[in-house]
């Protein structure tokens, strides 16, 4: 089956994030399909490479990262969300004329419309967050 | 086929617990995570709800976030039962969509 995961709450607030990573991990290990992960409002914070968390916490963003490269997951932050948070790649960053980017690679900007694609496409569309 | 509720907040900081229970049909399935755990337990203002809902409904909590917050199964109301997060796939492959109670 097909699960598309919308996460809209951003890392260390509460627990959607790791619900949904525990979610994903627990659904691929059954042999579901992950179509997209989907991150709106706040949790686009969940894309930050500049995120230090303690070394005993875990790292949100590196542990999506990881599975995404192991399960080839498409990992897709609002634009509009992202770009209200300061929240850039390296494109969006020279396109807007700032002097920094802060989005993992393992993640990309795109729009709502992949939200909707990723609810057409997938058996299941499930919401994580506040 | 029937719905799959999942509900994330603890009834005793948010009223979306008591929105799903009233609004949810019977033989649909709740799912209680994260904050909501605490919605299963025995002798709180929201256990004759949660009581009720277990005779016409299929109520579940996630075993992990029960534990995580210091309870265990001894602690809950007859009739929950409990998964893991294996079993939260099943419920969601097993209905026919899922509405999350924020």
């Amino acid at each position: 089956m097909k699960f598309t995961l919308l996460i809209n709450e951003g890392p260390y607030q509460h627990q959607a994030s790791d619900t949904a990573y525990q979610f994903a991990k627990a659904a691929l290990a059954k042999g579901h399909e992950i179509y997209r992960v989907f991150f709106y409002n706040d949790g686009v914070n969940n894309a930050t490479r500049l995120a230090i968390p303690p070394q005993d916490d875990r790292n949100i963003t590196e542990n999506w990262a990881a599975l995404a490269k192991e399960h080839e997951l498409d990992m897709v932050v609002c634009i509009a969300a992202a770009q209200r948070r300061g929240m850039l790649d390296a494109d969006e960053a020279g396109r807007q004329g700032k002097d920094a980017d802060n989005i993992h690679p393992a993640f990309r900007i795109s729009g709502l419309g992949q939200l909707v694609e990723g609810g057409i496409q997938a058996d299941r569309l499930l919401t994580f967050g506040d | 086929m029937a719905m799959l509720h999942t509900v994330n907040k603890s009834p005793f900081e948010r009223n979306s617990l008591n929105s799903c229970l009233s609004k949810s049909k019977e033989g649909s399935t709740i799912l209680l995570i994260e904050d909501a755990v605490v919605g299963a337990l025995k002798g709180t203002i929201v256990a004759d709800k949660l009581t009720a809902a277990v005779a016409n409904k299929n109520v579940c909590v996630l075993g992990s976030d029960l534990n995580t917050r210091g309870f265990t199964e001894a602690d809950i109301i007859d009739g929950i039962k409990i998964v893991d997060y294996a079993g939260f796939v099943d419920l969601v492959a097993e209905h026919s969509n899922v509405q999350s109670w924020l």
